[in-house]
């Protein structure tokens, strides 16, 4: 018998089993959401300490209850209005002497904070309040401090204060990044976020 | 006798399919290439929420998850419908947090232990008193750093 010449293997499946993986991946493809809200927590304390004396006027509480409803400074308050609030809390600037602020626009209303350095945040919830709304509250609340550090980051260095934080997390930025560093830190420290979580209602 | 005979009509030839595959590969290799596949099957219902004021998570290997939510619909006739922890791949109580942190801590190096970051991705549907045990739980172990993980987007659609 004479030997056949090895015979040309067809390749014209080749581009469906191709198709067929490739479906198979575009299917099995989860895009993972890692971005989101970072926060430190504050160390455990196992004995009951005396809380530190704050004024008053310093303290913006937000109680969230069950019903997920707002309750911002003994006001019933929409989520909606909450930013702006928070912002012009921290803003004032009611403070003189020695606590005056030098950079607040605010009215300076003798009953809210004196400058963003005293003024603390409370955020207290009820265990029946969800999570989303929860987020939703700490969201604007970021907000409102993250626009006060726009607006002084605009001012001293004429960049928003999130872009220097972008482009300082930017591998491929070109600028000198410890200059941005100390910036950075400077508007942290005009404008250190103080928001304190007090253990929730039940 | 021309040579150069007016060709007769002999309609447009085929396109030719033979640089198909190799199209079909190169797509098949990028989706390959970025496909990440799950580490833990999940075992609640997790429909995070949405923020705006977000910061991006770098590095994987430093971020320790925490699911809470209710159990899925497959798993409800066994565990309940009330909201659930769950570490690795199967339900867990608060007090095995700090335990499932510890052994997390274990597999690290030592100098990278300080930063680690707990990503806790709870459902938008959650009691917050859940949340505040677990947080809880995470002040005991010191595991301070923590990530709310959430949806890019406008944080007023978590109220609906």
């Amino acid at each position: 018998m004479a030997r056949r010449a090895a015979q040309e293997v067809n390749a014209g499946s080749m581009a469906d089993i191709a198709f067929l993986l490739l479906i198979f991946f575009l299917v099995t493809t989860t895009i993972e959401t890692d971005s989101g809200i970072s926060r430190k927590l504050p160390p455990w304390q196992p004995e009951e300490q005396e809380p530190p004396v704050i004024k008053q006027r310093n303290i913006f509480t937000v109680l969230v209850n069950r019903n997920n409803e707002l309750l911002v400074e003994d006001e019933f308050m929409e989520i909606e209005e909450l930013r702006q609030a928070a912002f012009e809390f921290l803003d004032n600037g009611g403070g003189t002497g020695d606590e005056a602020c030098d950079f607040c626009q605010g009215p300076g209303d003798p009953s809210s904070s004196v400058n963003p350095q005293k003024a603390i945040i409370s955020l207290v919830n009820n265990r029946g309040t969800e999570y989303g709304t929860y987020i939703a509250v700490q969201n604007e609340l970021v907000a409102a401090y993250n626009q006060l550090r726009d607006r002084e980051a605009q001012r001293m260095f004429g960049k928003s204060f999130t872009q220097m934080e972008k482009d300082y997390n930017d591998p491929n930025y070109t600028g000198n990044k410890d200059k941005l560093k100390d910036q950075i830190e400077v508007i942290k420290d005009m404008i250190p976020q103080k928001l304190s979580e007090a253990e929730p209602t039940s | 006798m021309s040579k150069f005979k007016k060709k007769t009509n002999e309609g447009q030839p085929a396109i030719s399919t033979a640089s198909l595959p190799d199209i079909v590969f190169m797509l098949l290799f990028f989706f390959m290439v970025v496909t990440v596949m799950r580490q833990n099957t999940l075992m609640v219902q997790n429909k995070l929420p949405y923020a705006n004021q977000v910061e991006k998570l770098d590095k994987k290997d430093l971020v320790m998850y925490i699911y809470a939510g209710k159990p899925s619909p497959r798993y409800q006739q066994r565990f309940g419908t009330e909201a659930r922890i769950q570490l690795n791949d199967k339900f867990a109580s608060v007090s095995e947090v700090q335990q499932f942190i510890f052994a997390e801590r274990e597999t690290k190096r030592e100098e990278l232990i300080p930063y680690l970051t707990t990503a806790l991705k709870v459902d938008v549907e959650t009691n917050m008193g859940l949340v505040s045990d677990i947080k809880q739980e995470l002040r005991k172990a010191e595991a301070l750093k923590i990530n709310y993980t959430t949806l890019q987007g406008d944080a007023l659609r978590n109220m609906e």
